[in-house]
């Protein structure tokens, strides 16, 4: 009897220490965002203990697994309409901003030596330009030594939010590229090879001589590729970096979209870059496990708070005080467990 | 063993050989309903694209997410094409690597160049694929490509095949490394199928004044038919899935071109890539349907060599 007692009182013991720690939570998604979620759940992990898996599979995968509950959260580039973040029951608040770059591979040609349009990456990618030496490339770029050599444009062969960022950007500034290519995470390409990831296309680039391709900044910066300058709405000549990124987000109204899907391309502003972007992230508005829930607000609010200085070392822009404001009491106002109470 | 043990077994477990019998009976039954099972959930996963197109999903090249239209001209012309560069290269290599191995070699070469061909088959396939991104292709893309398209790229009607600008990854290279990818399980049947070819008849052949090649050619060759089919066919069903190694090197482009350099797709590398994130259940259905395709071209396949098979085999002891 005696020992009966108290092997059930070490087993009590040792469930009760199994329940004290924290779940570790995972999310799935873009790619855009990968390398800033895994240095915040690196760093939040040393300071918390807590784990965040994180698993790079696309906006559309991240959509699918969040939608079928498989993860804890989702990620996606490309925000959800209003009405389908209605009919799924999701919550959706920008996490971290950051800005699309045109990369290529020239030989003799530096790193923000070549100076492109949107204009002129959408005939590029229409397949109309077709040489590097174009005359359309060269009057940009006078004095750079643009060779006799066919363009090779790289482009994501799955389905991606930064395709969403880049396809809506053409077609806000290429009338023929939105009647006959559209915007979205995957679209019907006219020339190129496609690499599957930000991580295939800057492999390609890297790789083929002669090409050019998108990747989110933080990928050509790692990669050591060559990125090129824009010309941005106001006719500015602006190089990627975390103060233009910053400077398109200034004017942005972040409430006037259902869900706060605001998209940053093309914005106004002498020092803003082009194709700049939010990624946002996608929570169920009724959690079923409310453990899980909690983990995930906790560390959000936890990479919010300490998170900037490390999204600046790898260029992303951190999202404005302000705005955390405005998604913690969206937190607060819309997201339950299953008996009706706030998590938040 | 005695009598009486085995009697005894018998007496004790009367029911053992028939429970065998029946064991083995289900689990082939579970084999074949299994692949029966995966069909019919194909054909129901792409109940919307067969109603919408019917059988002009086949011939249509168009591929577009936006505007929800599909079509599977362009992953089977590009599984068909690279299939076909594998198998016009790997046969070949594979069986004169097995002659070699068989009739020509040193003794002291034998087994570890058997071996070496063995340690090829084993290296699973995404390793093919990182090293072709990472090795072939750059070597392929600097040297090979821009010598194959200057030479045969002008060739005049036969040179389109070959022409376009050298950027190293495309179908041609996807063929080039999935030939490598079959030549270790082509070869390893054929030359099992050689080694057991009777020392008789080779020798009564060679003593009838036959060369090596005749002996080969008319000896070897048509006792081992069966095996050497059947082992074409090993090598043709795994280019025709193979998916990582060549969706590493074939460029991913949804657009039919005629020159082997451009980039295409196959049904497997188009799976991959776009399966996880498929939004709208069109989409959805016309992947499930490409993999129907796929099934069904592997099917097709195989009914043609045991037709094949069969044809050999009424030719059989007739004159020559």
């Amino acid at each position: 009897m005696k020992l009966k007692s108290l092997f059930g009182s070490l087993l009590a013991g040792a469930m009760s220490v199994g329940a004290a720690h924290a779940v570790d939570i995972t999310g799935a998604g873009a790619t855009f965002p990968y390398p800033i979620y895994a240095k915040w759940a690196d760093a939040y992990k040393k300071a918390t203990g807590v784990g965040m898996n994180y698993q790079s599979i696309g906006s559309g995968g991240g959509i699918k697994q969040i939608t079928a509950k498989t993860v804890d959260f989702g990620a996606s580039d490309a925000p959800m309409k209003g009405e389908d973040l209605e009919k799924n029951g999701l919550i959706q608040f920008p996490a971290i901003m950051g800005g699309v770059v045109p990369v290529y591979n020239l030989k003799g040609v530096k790193s923000g030596e070549l100076k492109l349009t949107g204009a002129l990456i959408a005939d590029i990618y229409l397949g109309k330009t077709k040489m590097w030496n174009d005359p359309a490339i060269a009057k940009l770029n006078p004095g750079v030594a643009l060779p006799n050599q066919a363009v090779s444009a790289v482009n994501r062969s799955d389905g991606s939010g930064t395709t969403f960022l880049f396809t809506n950007y053409l077609s806000k500034v290429s009338p023929e590229w939105k009647s006959t290519i559209g915007e979205g995470t995957a679209v019907k390409w006219s020339t190129g090879v496609g690499g599957k990831g930000n991580e295939g296309v800057a492999n390609y680039v890297a790789r083929i001589d002669g090409s050019i391709g998108y990747v989110e900044y933080a990928y050509a910066k790692q990669n050591k590729l060559s990125y090129a300058q824009m010309i941005n709405k106001d006719g500015q000549v602006v190089a990627p970096s975390d103060d233009s990124f910053k400077a398109a987000a200034a004017g942005a109204d972040w409430n006037s979209v259902p869900g706060m899907g605001v998209v940053l391309t093309d914005q106004p502003g002498k020092a803003s870059w082009p194709m700049t972007g939010a990624s946002f992230i996608l929570i169920h508005k009724r959690q079923e496990k409310p453990e899980h829930g909690r983990e995930v607000l906790r560390f959000f609010e936890w990479s919010f708070k300490n998170g900037a200085r490390m999204a600046d070392e790898l260029d992303y822009a951190p999202i404005p005080d302000a705005v955390i404001k405005l998604i913690q009491s969206a937190w607060r106002s819309q997201i339950k467990d299953p008996a009706g109470k706030t998590l938040y | 063993m005695s009598d009486t043990q085995g009697s005894r077994r018998l007496r004790s477990a009367p029911w053992a050989d028939k429970a065998f019998e029946w064991l083995t009976r289900i689990f082939a039954f579970v084999v074949f309903s299994i692949l029966l099972a995966i069909l019919v959930s194909l054909v129901i996963g792409s109940q919307l694209t067969l109603e919408k197109y019917g059988f002009s999903f086949i011939w249509s090249a168009d591929w577009d997410p936006v505007r929800e239209k599909f079509g599977a001209l362009v992953p089977i012309y590009g599984t068909v094409v690279t299939s076909l560069i594998a198998m016009l290269i790997g046969v070949p290599v594979s069986f004169g690597i097995a002659i070699f191995l068989t009739e020509l070699s040193p003794s002291w070469l034998k087994r570890p160049l058997g071996t070496a061909i063995e340690l090829l088959a084993a290296i699973p396939s995404i390793i093919y694929g990182m090293w072709g991104l990472f090795v072939f292709v750059p070597l392929f893309q600097a040297h090979l490509q821009p010598a194959i398209i200057d030479s045969l790229g002008n060739v005049p009607f036969f040179g389109a095949l070959f022409a376009g600008p050298p950027i190293g990854i495309g179908m041609l290279t996807a063929g080039l490394i999935l030939s490598i990818m079959v030549i270790p399980f082509i070869t390893a049947v054929m030359r099992d199928v050689f080694e057991i070819v009777p020392p008789m008849l080779k020798e009564s052949a060679y003593g009838l004044g036959a060369t090596t090649w005749e002996v080969v050619w008319r000896v070897v060759l048509p006792y081992t038919k069966v095996g050497v089919i059947g082992g074409i066919m090993l090598g043709l069903g795994r280019a025709l899935g193979e998916t990582m190694a060549v969706t590493f090197v074939i460029g991913n482009a949804h657009r039919l071109a005629v020159s082997l350099n451009a980039p295409g797709n196959s049904i497997a590398s188009a799976l991959a890539n776009e399966f996880t994130e498929a939004v709208g259940d069109v989409y959805y259905s016309a992947l499930i349907e490409l993999g129907l395709i796929l099934f069904l071209i592997t099917t097709v396949v195989l009914g043609l060599s045991k037709l094949l098979l069969l044809r050999l085999a009424r030719h059989e002891g007739a004159q020559t």
